[in-house]
């Protein structure tokens, strides 16, 4: 085929992702998202314009390589494609499903501006899960170097930062206070977003290539504490998340059925509860559910429930019932992924905007039976620039429902922190880290992640976690010593 | 993977098991507990630390069979490995010389109690124990109780063996007794029992510490299924606790969060027996 002109190129349409039947996709847990095929991969990558300065990267926490890697995809050659990819990124796979593009390196490429950008996300993914399956390029390592460094927590920011820092030849140990390495990515993130098998694969590969050592079963703070670590390491990075969750202050939050997204996702991630009683954990999930928020935790919480009521009504033969999502505010500030919101609708969620609970109601047996609400309206701007919302006098109505999902966000685990005085921390229980180096009040701990800012996205975990490990080895390299 | 190194059968229903975990032997102490987890498809369950040995890096859990987890894992053995013990979870219990306590273990609860009166009397108290369970049958460790107490009741709600009572029997009386002057009371065992026991010791104004054996999923703070209903608002048992003030606690929201998966419990305990029946049929074909 001739080379196509850049006129060419803007013709193409951005080529949809396939995807599970809205329907279908109710009624299992698989991936929602089915990727591209080859044919797809190629037709997006040829969209790309090659920009002389690609402004996408800019907009990338982790700086991939995003012209480069499309190029190779373009010409068929995926092992400059991983490779390219690998330089900067080492979960294009996670990436590549998880991050929110559409205000990140999409928002950027010039092909945006006629709301066409070109598919970088599809594509990471297509590059990253080619990977998985072929494995082409093993992360490279330089030398040993004798130095030792441990990583707290095995989520984006930690997983990132141990890969970055074990390439420089440095011994990398993770302790992950859960039986599974990952952190949000299996404790949180669903299965028919981001499959599990994917996130074992990636962290699997990674930790092989690099002779990472993953503990389980260790809590930092309790098992072994910060000191104790800078005894026997000569850094420690904490990537420990945003990991406590919040309820509202309303009468009835300790009745049956009202409980944290972080409980109600556990169950069904992590512990597998949607395949109860194979897998031994339970999970509840009632005829009406009220999720309690609008971020992602909220979108992935209401799917979740739809889709466990929609297959106890097929082993039932009843009525799956309704999921709501209930926020404070409107459809605009909603702050989940464009994409989540649009697959949380396509699906069923019903949303009940400008809504806020006051109270929640038990029955007899202490179990939830309904919801007080109060509608509200949209009123000056507060500190975070969107507007106000205030509760509008006599509005109140009560919703019947049998189970409440509080999805109110987090924030970081104090356990940590035990014996460790002297490192500093926010009003907000937040570690005080530098915003570019990752480092902390504390000689040799370095910090990065959702732990540091405080609930965020993915990436940008990941892009504090590749920070940190540039400055770390830095310092085992004698370059420089900021304490 | 955490070896089972030893196994004991203290009654029908309560086994003892020493496991290698040395991470959380080093670091254990009286009234912290572990989350362990049987297999790959098992559910995280919390048990009290019952006593441990650095030396060994070995940890001893005592429970009861009273759901599918808790009899896979009692049909576990000697060399058999469970796939999670992590901890030592939870505050541990505030060891100090108050004087006289009293130490109160209820079934499988005796075997909490224990690390607590032990480093109780080690700390220089005068321990007072009351152990108590619904029959003979249940009850165990009645020489370790006595080797750390200066008095040991022992009491069977049938009469089977010892006293005839619930343990809030001789507690009161003990209180009554205005020449022991007991300045601190540690209740474990059933949720009804610590109940009962702390509706006993309030009138008196004893300071009375239970320890909470909730629901958990995680046992870090992460997911807030053990929250229990304090005077002051809701707690995690998981990190504010284990041990609470007894007079402070909603017995009653406990109870009834308790309950919340009885139905799921029980479809997953028939279940199990169902496929070990299926199971022992298999084998007895084949060896007949």
């Amino acid at each position: 085929m001739a080379e196509l002109t850049q006129r060419d190129r803007m013709r193409i349409p951005r080529q949809p992702m396939p995807e599970q039947d809205p329907d279908a996709r109710g009624r299992n847990f698989s991936e929602v998202a089915l990727g591209f095929t080859a044919e797809l991969a190629k037709q997006e990558a040829e969209r790309c314009l090659q920009c002389k300065v690609p402004k996408c990267v800019e907009g990338c926490p982790v700086d991939v390589r995003i012209p480069e890697f499309i190029k190779a995809v373009r010409e068929g050659d995926m092992i400059t494609a991983v490779q390219e990819m690998k330089v900067k990124n080492s979960l294009p796979a996670i990436c590549g499903r998880v991050c929110p593009q559409e205000v990140q390196c999409e928002q950027l490429c010039v092909l945006a501006k006629k709301g066409q950008p070109v598919a970088i996300g599809r594509l990471e993914r297509f590059v990253g899960d080619f990977e998985l399956r072929q494995r082409t390029c093993p992360l490279d390592r330089a030398e040993v170097s004798g130095k030792r460094v441990a990583i707290v927590g095995s989520g984006p920011a930690g997983l990132t930062c141990a890969v970055d820092v074990a390439r420089e030849g440095h011994e990398v140990t993770i302790f992950e206070s859960l039986h599974s390495p990952g952190g949000v990515l299996v404790y949180g993130i669903p299965e028919f977003r981001l499959p599990k098998g994917v996130v074992h694969a990636e962290i699997d590969y990674a930790a092989e290539c690099l002779g990472i050592e993953i503990n389980p079963d260790y809590v930092i703070g309790r098992t072994l504490t910060l000191p104790e670590l800078l005894e026997t390491y000569d850094a420690v990075f904490i990537g420990t998340g945003a990991g406590l969750p919040s309820f509202l202050r309303i009468p009835g939050i300790n009745y049956n059925g009202v409980m944290s997204a972080n409980e109600f996702l556990t169950r069904v991630n992590l512990m597998k509860g949607y395949k109860f009683p194979e897998y031994d954990t339970p999970v509840k999930v009632g005829h009406n559910v009220a999720v309690i928020g609008a971020g992602n935790v909220a979108m992935d919480s209401a799917r979740c429930s739809l889709r466990l009521q929609k297959a106890r009504a097929a082993m039932t033969g009843t009525e799956p019932g309704e999921v709501h999502i209930v926020y404070r505010r409107s459809r605009e500030e909603v702050p989940a992924r464009a994409e989540e919101v649009h697959h949380a609708e396509e699906e069923g969620i019903i949303f009940d905007f400008l809504t806020n609970p006051v109270e929640i109601f038990g029955d007899e047996n202490g179990n939830v039976c309904g919801m007080r609400c109060i509608r509200m309206e949209l009123g000056e701007p507060d500190d975070s620039g969107r507007r106000r919302p205030v509760p509008i006098k006599g509005s109140e109505f009560d919703l019947t429902v049998d189970t409440v999902v509080m999805a109110l966000g987090t924030s970081p685990n104090p356990l940590v922190f035990i014996d460790a005085e002297g490192l500093e921390r926010s009003r907000w229980g937040t570690i005080v880290a530098e915003e570019t180096e990752g480092r902390t009040s504390m000689p040799r701990v370095w910090a990065g992640g959702d732990v540091v800012t405080g609930a965020a996205t993915v990436v940008s975990a990941m892009g504090a976690g590749k920070r940190a490990a540039a400055d770390i080895n830095r310092f085992l390299s004698g370059e420089l010593n900021p304490w | 993977m955490y070896k089972i190194l030893y196994k004991e059968v203290l009654s029908d229903v309560n086994k003892l098991m020493i496991v290698e975990a040395p991470a959380v032997a080093h670091k254990a102490q009286a009234g912290q507990f572990v989350i362990i987890r049987v297999d790959e498809q098992g559910e995280r369950i919390p048990l009290t630390i019952a006593d441990f040995d650095r030396d060994t890096g070995t940890v001893t859990i005592i429970f009861q069979e009273v759901g599918k987890t808790t009899i896979q894992l009692g049909e576990m053995d000697e060399g058999d490995e469970l796939a999670t013990v992590v901890g030592p979870l939870g505050h541990p219990s505030e060891i100090e010389n108050y004087g006289t306590i009293v130490c109160v273990g209820g079934g499988v609860g005796i075997a909490p109690v224990y690390p607590i009166a032990k480093a109780l009397k080690e700390a220089g108290n005068t321990v007072i124990s009351i152990i108590g369970a619904r029959t003979k049958e249940l009850l165990f460790w009645e020489d370790k109780m006595r080797a750390v107490s200066d008095e040991l009741i022992v009491c069977t709600d049938d009469g089977s063996y010892g006293r005839k009572s619930l343990v809030t029997e001789p507690l009161k009386e003990i209180l009554e007794d205005a020449d022991r002057d007991v300045k601190h009371i540690w209740a474990i065992g059933p949720a009804i029992m610590m109940k009962f026991v702390t509706l006993t010791t309030k009138p008196f104004g004893v300071p009375t510490t239970v320890s909470l054996n909730t629901i958990m999923v995680d046992g870090t703070g992460m997911c807030g299924g053990c929250r229990v209903l304090l005077e002051e608002g809701a707690q995690f048992v998981c990190v504010d606790g284990p041990e609470f003030d007894g007079h402070k606690v909603d017995w009653d929201n406990l109870l009834s969060r308790q309950r919340y998966y009885r139905s799921e419990e029980q479809e997953a305990t028939e279940r199990f027996e169902q496929h070990r029946c299926h199971l022992d049929a298999a084998m007895a074909e084949e060896a007949g």
